[in-house]
């Protein structure tokens, strides 16, 4: 019988042969390329032309990016698009997920998968399928605004004429936000129910015989037993909001829509390197991006550990 | 005591029954909601642009996705684009199952100088933002001539952090160390007690980093969107985008090839939403 013979290994030299793919891949793929954006954030080079036409120009980029107008539009847009669509994420995930923990037991599998579906899902499908329920001719959306608006009393809270939403700017950022909000919550409600599972329910109980409200409960038991996670997610959320990329420029097409309302600052420098064609500046915008990602992380965890408020607290 | 628990319990019981119906009411619509977009997207698949453009639009299925297909095959290499897609997923994640599980197990099982800081940097890597890596990624893809090449998509992820954490976390548990003790008293070599004992051991685990690294490949935009070129070679989701125009966009057309790109999603979901959800929220919960 034939027998594939694989060639004999030390145990002494094995993990490092199992470990070797990592660090190939890691070394070409990982900090190379990240210490030649380094190195080219301090340069002007234009990829054409090879390598030799790499002129150091030392902080210049930086400076070009401090003075660019369009580089702090698209700061603050992508502030405005992490905070308007993050926040609410929270504000739903949790009051979801307790309910989700005290009430659904035998749909809980089919409900979860409904609000995590989403999130697997391929961001070019759902750009194109939100770019036609936010169309303002056929649009979907506009016609439940339109219907809902010839309603007795609270019709006069919704516009009666189609909103342009994707083609204006004052529309376009919280279009775009509704959808990251619509693909991140369900990741956030699962991140909850498993924090909520690990809670002791004799706490509950306890609270209970004491006689405390379910209300009390929320705020008592259950908002500081989710503490740890609420740091973890709302930490994943501002990473992954500052990151924008996918959702504003599929719905642009790449331009950042009409007054560049949608550019987020991973678009821009996106734009920078692959359209206008400054790889060096595009490099200094990625590591000021990272900084001020690193800078925001590092706030949203001060602001919510809670080690820090222990003194204070209930 | 019995007694006091009972009488505490009725008056909650009763405000439950309520907070439980509104609870389920709006989980349940919520639950619509976040699917209502996926219907329509099914459904305006099945319908010409003129039906999809009608007031009030149409809500349930047509006769028109062979027409849509047929427009989109006319409008782009679409077959092809679709043998990209499934190409590169499928080679990304045999390859991301083979370097994940032998790094995993490195770590998990032996002890080796620079072991601690060799995974601390596999830890460090899962922290760096996405957007750091689109230049110098397509630079290096440049030199390398991988622009417009597949490979570009489905080497440099293939030892990522995520598999290696998930696979070590893994085999940690489910890999007794005394069995590859016991094997390699035995004679057994190396190479052998990966491929016959830990692997099979790891099944579980190999199937849930199988799926996501299937998904996040099948879903990639902007690893596509840096290093593909020309039309032909085009995953899915690059080769869609450009169906987009400012006027006159082939709506069902487009809603066709959005849905063909959903529905492998949609079937993995189908059968394996449990183990999808703890392997993508996998790092978070543990």
């Amino acid at each position: 019988m034939p027998r594939l013979r694989l060639p004999a290994l030390s145990p002494r030299w094995a993990p490092y042969v199992f470990v070797s793919p990592f660090l190939v891949l890691f070394a070409v793929f990982g900090v190379f390329p990240l210490l030649f954006s380094l190195v080219l954030a301090f340069h002007t080079w234009e990829p054409a032309s090879g390598l030799e036409s790499m002129t150091f120009v030392g902080l210049e980029n930086f400076a070009f990016a401090i003075e660019d107008e369009w580089f702090w539009k698209s700061l603050g847009n992508t502030g405005w698009l992490a905070l308007a669509s993050g926040l609410p994420q929270h504000l739903v995930a949790i009051p979801l997920a307790v309910f989700i923990h005290r009430s659904i037991r035998r749909w809980r599998d089919v409900v979860l998968g409904a609000w995590f579906l989403p999130y697997i899902t391929s961001t070019v499908a759902i750009a194109i399928m939100f770019s036609a329920m936010f169309s303002t001719d056929f649009g979907l959306i506009n016609q439940a605004l339109q219907a809902l608006a010839q309603l007795p009393l609270i019709g006069g809270w919704f516009p009666a004429d189609p909103v342009d939403w994707l083609g204006r700017p004052e529309n376009i950022k919280p279009a775009i936000a509704l959808i990251v909000f619509w693909r991140f919550v369900g990741f956030n409600v699962v991140l909850y129910l498993a924090a909520l599972q690990s809670i002791p329910k004799d706490l509950y109980e306890a609270a209970t015989l004491d006689g405390a409200s379910p209300v009390r409960q929320f705020w008592h038991i259950t908002l500081p037993n989710l503490r740890p996670m609420i740091v973890f997610a709302t930490t994943l959320t501002v990473i992954g909001g500052l990151q924008l990329f996918e959702e504003p420029f599929i719905l642009t097409g790449g331009r950042g829509g009409s007054d560049q309302a949608a550019m987020t600052t991973a678009m821009y420098l996106y734009r920078m390197a692959f359209e206008f064609n400054d790889f060096g500046a595009g490099s200094a915008m990625s590591w000021m991006l990272f900084g001020i990602v690193a800078l925001l992380t590092w706030l949203t965890n001060r602001a919510l550990d809670p080690r820090r408020r222990q003194g204070g607290g209930s | 005591m019995s007694a006091t628990l009972q009488a505490s319990d009725t008056l909650p019981g009763e405000r439950a029954g309520l907070s439980r119906a509104l609870a389920l009411a709006f989980v349940a619509g919520g639950a619509v909601v976040m699917l209502a977009p996926f219907w329509f997207m099914f459904v305006f698949a099945t319908h010409s642009r003129t039906e999809i453009m009608s007031l009030p639009p149409p809500v349930f299925f047509g006769a028109e996705l062979l027409d849509n297909v047929r427009v989109l095959t006319e409008r782009l290499p679409f077959w092809r684009n679709l043998g990209w897609s499934l190409y590169v997923a499928l080679a990304s994640t045999a390859l991301t199952l083979l370097f994940c599980s032998m790094g995993g197990y490195a770590f998990a099982c032996f002890d080796f100088r620079f072991k601690k800081p060799l995974f601390l940097l596999v830890l460090g890597t899962m922290l760096l933002p996405g957007f750091m890596n689109m230049i110098p990624a397509f630079m290096i893809m440049d030199q390398l001539g991988w622009i417009d090449q597949p490979r570009a998509l489905y080497i440099p992820g293939a030892a990522g952090a995520f598999g290696i954490f998930l696979m070590r976390q893994f085999i940690v548990g489910a890999v007794p160390r005394e069995l590859i003790e016991a094997a390699r008293m035995d004679g057994c070599g190396e190479f052998s007690i990966y491929l016959r004992i830990v692997l099979p051991l790891v099944k579980p685990a190999l199937g849930t980093l199988g799926l996501v690294t299937f998904i996040a490949s099948w879903n990639n935009f902007i690893g596509a969107l840096i290093v593909l070129r020309s039309p032909e070679m085009f995953t899915l989701p690059l080769a869609l985008r450009t169906l987009q125009s400012p006027v006159d966009t082939e709506w069902g057309a487009l809603m066709a090839g959005a849905a063909i790109a959903t529905l492998p999603l949609l079937v993995l979901f189908a059968l394996s939403s449990r183990q999808l959800i703890s392997g993508l929220t996998a790092g978070a919960v543990k």
